[in-house]
């Protein structure tokens, strides 16, 4: 399935990336989408990105909520005006038949206030099941998107589920010798999600976000968006472990997302700077 | 006349957007035309997810020929200013109409064709339109002024009679192209015009008109339930939303696995309908039943089969994920739950929820061991009581959960009900660190009284979690059951008393913490149980509350050696003695002094002055409940300057016995008595005004008129003559003979006073007002026959006094200045 939606894409003008290496709450994250859709230079990409959702976690029991999952990445700017019709093109060439299953546009804005960025697109629906989200990026980091870029986001797990008629995604045969994803990530799923939400030492947690913040603060001081960038992605993945251990009140939540957004936009202004683009 | 056809074409609009956008499309177009002198009257709109439709019927091909005059010089103007207006029209004298001596300007505007009109009002509707969010798309958003929409717009058909009106938008050119059903006819369709557009689209698979599509739905639904045995709970939020998702309707019914009925049916609900849009169904027991309703936007060539089974394993994971909640949940007692809010902040000045939930049941026990709410609190009270709206019998709002019976368990004894609101109170919040609740934070109560029946709490306190935010704006049900009452006003009290004590009021439209609404909701349970809440002492008492919270939130930041003083210094505090035992503190540090630095002694006076002023300020609550007892009241037909003038007298802080005070004066004012007697009053403040202009005009801080627990005002509490006037009492030794119409006012006075004052001690304040009625004949015919304004200064004054007397008379009822008309 991978492999068809890179060389559908790969057609259809896209260079085809590897994941970032390390962890992050979903493929935007990645630098080929957040700082890559900054700025007036065209740029079509397609990867696959793993994603860690710590509070997403449910011990292996959940059909399809996982803690770590993949997904599949389309980034096209600007954002060409038969995006829908490519992207539908997609989902008949991983073998969906469209007059068979339900396929919905359901609006869902997406907002990051992480990366402090927004667009409107939809959720896409297969006979009810979130299977893509479909957006135009309007701002990232705080900019102003110039020009607007499309971003299509694939759930891989649902898409297979689909795709092989699956009720649990830990059924879902990983090769045709009888390995299932539960053999693969079952284990993987059940001990995460305990260190998620019950294990993970707190105090240590609070302890590197600090230090994700001073190294962030520290790189951009020496102008270097990128290397900021990573450290504000960590920090974000440390705010989300100490979401799901269940220490940062409501209150409290406001601002460290606040911290974090404020890192991000902080290195997408390098970024900007960097490059001469103007805001 | 011919009809036009406008198709919008667009990426998917959102459903909710739909029926406004149609709106404000008939708006827009209606006021463009109007603009060139086009009057429409036959205007249809349509809605799908993909397109916005506006036809116009009856359209005149062009605009009517306008003849515009201006008026120019007069004939006997100056060359120059003829000169300037013939410059300014354009036209030459010869052209000018010279009419009784002024020239006038007439130019003939041809008609327009209605065509060219269009092509300028149409880009000009979609550029302005009032979308609630749009967007920037595509190559052309490399700048941001760049076209926004709701989402991309792909189309336009513009069609006046069989004719394209031709103009761009966007680099989207009009034509009379369109798109069919995005799966069943994903190909061009050329529209012929209005009379075509429906028709030829619906061969195409796609309903335009979302009216038909949502009676489409709404019967469709209902048939496939039928079909099962089953009865569909209706829901037009539904409907609409699900017309808005499709162009080609096709509800289908599938089932879930019964095992998940275990979990509450308002969770199933709301999972269903939320996250997935699906109706749910009844069965023939009027319980919830493990079916859904879907509705597919395409008529599947497997009849739906697939898409059945596709969505019955979406809602599988859902409810597989509300179960996991739920059990999970179940597994730990509200009590352990609670202990968890102490991490919770719920605003940083005012420490955290485990703060106020102790607040909150303190006060909850303190509102019953005052009596104020009783274990027959609630009970059919709302006929007898303070004039609250009658509610319906039966408030559920959802059919499918068990609401207590009327009945309900037998009354409680005091002592008990005093435990049990504390214990509700100390459960309420507990839900919101639950799962589920973090899931759906709608489910805030509703959660935590079904954990707090399973763990086999009393029913009044799994009641009481389970409404005490109700009454949750105007219309909803307001508890009624005492232990409820007790947790849901102490709750709101709370959050007034706390966020007026750190000084975060409301401010114009900024109301973060909803206290307007919290107010409202106190007026709602106070009123419809017939409360006597003395809300001075409730501030004075909730303050504590507060106050001990600030000073502990200060208090932590202090050494852990120090702090265990703070529990002797509330024990004292509650002993109702001043913390004396402080100087222990001197043993205190020479003991610790080698732990602490030698700024110790320092520390040591800080933490003292952080005890002993734990005492804040809530200044101006109680304008805040008039204020907001006016607008409540306002609906219910209560005059708002009524509400003032009894506000006015200040002191009278219990809001049923205050409604009754207005209730009254309202039906007096309107009678002819009142509106003689008021004019009376006016006269005489007037006259007291302008002679004496020192005299205290009666202004809130003055009399007060009731104590808070119903006691009579002690004449004291009168407004207190100037001194400059003879007092009462001394007309009894008036140094002239007083006129009859004077004499039959004093006495009038003598009997109207008592009276009145003993009706207000009994709180019969229509006989109060009937007392008052009687001097409304002495006082006309004192003004009638009696000149105030005499010579002799010794008639003067008497004649002031005995005005500030009818004055101060009705000040005990209301301060009539405040009455308009």
């Amino acid at each position: 399935m991978i492999l068809t939606l890179h060389d559908y894409w790969s057609e259809h003008g896209c260079l085809i990336l590897q994941p970032y290496d390390m962890e992050m709450g979903a493929g935007t994250f990645h630098t080929a989408t957040t700082l890559r859709a900054l700025g007036p230079k065209p740029w079509n990409a397609a990867f696959v990105q793993p994603c860690r959702r710590p509070t997403d976690g449910r011990y292996g029991e959940n059909p399809n909520r996982l803690q770590h999952y993949y997904q599949y990445q389309v980034i096209l700017k600007p954002s060409p005006a038969n995006l829908q019709e490519l992207y539908l093109g997609s989902l008949a060439a991983i073998g969906i038949d469209m007059l068979k299953h339900d396929i919905r546009f359901v609006e869902d804005d997406w907002e990051s206030p992480t990366l402090g960025a927004w667009g409107l697109g939809w959720e896409v629906w297969c006979d009810g099941m979130e299977v893509t989200q479909f957006t135009y990026f309007q701002q990232m980091g705080g900019f102003d998107m110039k020009p607007v870029a499309g971003e299509l986001t694939y759930g891989l797990e649902r898409l297979a589920m689909y795709i092989q008629d699956k009720d649990s995604v830990y059924d879902l045969a990983f090769n045709d010798a009888g390995v299932t994803y539960g053999d693969v990530f079952l284990e993987n799923e059940q001990e995460m999600s305990k260190w998620n939400f019950e294990i993970a030492d707190t105090d240590s947690l609070f302890d590197q976000f600090r230090k994700h913040v001073a190294e962030c603060e520290n790189s951009l001081a020496a102008k270097l968006p990128i290397p900021a960038y990573e450290q504000a992605i960590k920090a974000s993945h440390i705010f989300n472990l100490l979401q799901a251990r269940g220490v940062i009140s409501v209150a409290e939540r406001q601002a460290y997302m606040g911290r974090v957004r404020d890192l991000a936009k902080g290195a997408c202004a390098a970024w900007m700077d960097k490059h001469g683009w103007a805001a | 006349m011919t009809d036009f056809l406008l198709e919008l074409r667009s990426e998917e609009i959102p459903a909710r957007m739909q029926a406004r956008a149609r709106e404000d499309l008939s708006k827009l177009f209606t006021a463009e035309l109007a603009k060139a002198g086009i009057a429409t009257s036959d205007i249809v709109t349509y809605a799908t997810p993909r397109r916005l439709t506006l036809i116009a019927r009856d359209l005149p091909l062009e605009t009517a020929a306008v003849s515009e005059e201006t008026k120019g010089p007069k004939t006997s103007a100056p060359p120059q200013a003829l000169e300037g207006f013939l410059r300014k029209t354009g036209l030459t004298r010869e052209q000018l109409i010279d009419r009784n001596g002024t020239l006038f300007a007439v130019t003939e505007k041809p008609g327009r064709a209605t065509a060219a009109v269009l092509a300028d009002a149409i880009p000009a509707i979609v550029r302005a339109f009032p979308w609630p969010k749009s967007m920037r798309w595509g190559d052309a958003s490399a700048s941001t002024e760049s076209l926004r929409w709701v989402r991309p717009l792909q189309g336009i058909i513009a069609l006046l009679g069989e004719e394209i009106v031709p103009f761009a938008i966007a680099g989207i050119a009009s034509g009379a192209a369109t798109l069919g059903h995005r799966f069943h006819h994903p190909y061009q369709i050329t529209i012929g015009g209005a009379h075509d557009y429906v028709e030829k689209l619906r061969a195409c698979h796609v309903i335009v008109d979302h009216d038909e599509r949502a009676t489409l739905i709404r019967d469709h639904a209902r048939e496939a339930a039928a079909q099962a045995g089953l009865e569909l709970i209706e829901d037009e939020g539904l409907v609409a939303e699900n017309a808005g998702l499709t162009e080609w309707p096709i509800p289908l019914l599938g089932q879930f696995d019964p095992a998940f009925l275990d979990v509450p049916p308002e969770v199933i609900q709301l999972t269903a309908r939320v996250n997935q849009k699906y109706f749910v169904c009844r069965g023939a027991d009027g319980k919830l039943a493990n079916a859904f309703v879907c509705t597919a936007n395409i008529a599947a060539h497997d009849g739906g089969a697939k898409i059945v089974e596709g969505n019955r394993k979406v809602l599988a994971a859902r409810l597989s994920d509300a179960k996991f909640f739920y059990d999970t949940d179940l597994k730990v007692p509200l009590e352990e739950q609670a202990e968890k809010l102490s991490k919770i902040v719920f605003h940083e000045k005012l420490g955290t929820v485990a703060d106020k939930v102790d607040r909150v049941a303190k006060l909850a026990r303190w509102l019953v061991e005052e009596g104020i709410i009783l274990p027959g609190t609630g009970r059919g009270t709302s006929e007898a009581g303070g004039g609250g709206a009658p509610r319906s019998a039966t408030p559920a709002e959802n059919p499918l959960h068990p609401q207590p019976t009327a009945d309900g368990p037998p009354p409680l004894a005091g002592e008990e009900l005093a435990d049990l609101a504390e214990r509700a109170a100390r459960l309420a919040k507990a839900d919101l660190v639950t799962g589920m609740v973090g899931e759906f934070p709608e489910l805030q109560g509703l959660m935590g009284g079904y954990y707090a029946a399973a763990q086999g709490e009393h029913p009044s306190v799994a009641t009481a979690i389970r409404d005490h935010y109700k009454p949750v704006g105007q219309g909803d049900d307001v508890p009624t059951d005492p232990v409820t009452v007790a947790v849901s006003l102490a709750d709101k009290l709370d959050s007034l008393f706390s966020f007026f004590a750190v000084g975060e009021k409301p401010t114009g439209s900024k109301d973060p913490f909803a206290l307007r609404r919290a107010v409202l909701s106190v007026i709602a349970l106070v009123i419809e149980n017939d409360l006597r809440l003395p809300l001075n002492s409730a501030f004075a008492f909730g303050n504590s509350l507060v106050g001990r919270t600030l000073a502990s939130m200060s208090i932590s930041t202090y050494p852990l050696a120090l702090r265990s003083f703070e529990d002797e210094y509330f024990e004292a505090l509650d002993a109702g003695q001043p913390f004396e035992r402080m100087p222990d503190l001197t043993y205190f540090s020479s003991y610790h002094d080698r732990q602490f630095d030698p700024a110790i002694s320092a520390v040591i006076d800080q933490f003292r002055s952080a005890l002993a002023s734990p005492k804040v300020e809530a200044s101006g609550l109680l304008d805040f409940f008039a204020d907001r007892l006016k607008v409540q009241q306002r609906e219910a037909g209560v005059r708002h300057d009524l509400i003032d003038a009894v506000f006015a007298l200040g002191g009278e802080d219990d809001l049923v016995r205050l409604l009754a005070r207005v209730h009254a004066l309202q039906a007096f004012v309107t009678t002819e008595d009142g509106a003689n007697l008021l004019a009376g009053y006016k006269r005489a403040a007037n006259i007291l005004k302008k002679e004496a202009p020192s005299a205290p005009i009666p202004e809130r801080e003055g009399p007060g008129v009731g104590s808070p627990r119903g006691n009579a005002a002690p004449a004291s509490d009168r407004p207190t003559p100037n001194p400059s006037l003879p007092g009462r009492g001394e007309e009894e030794s008036l140094s002239y003979t007083p006129e009859p119409a004077e004499t039959a006012l004093m006495t009038a006075l003598d009997s109207a006073e008592p009276r009145a004052t003993a009706a207000i001690t009994r709180e019969d304040f229509a006989a109060a007002m009937a007392a008052l009625a009687s001097l409304r004949a002495p006082i006309d015919a004192f003004f009638d026959s009696v000149i105030v304004n005499d010579p002799d200064p010794a008639k003067r004054s008497a004649r002031l006094a005995l005005l500030e007397r009818v004055r101060a008379a009705v000040h005990n009822v209301a301060d009539f200045s405040r009455i308009e008309g």
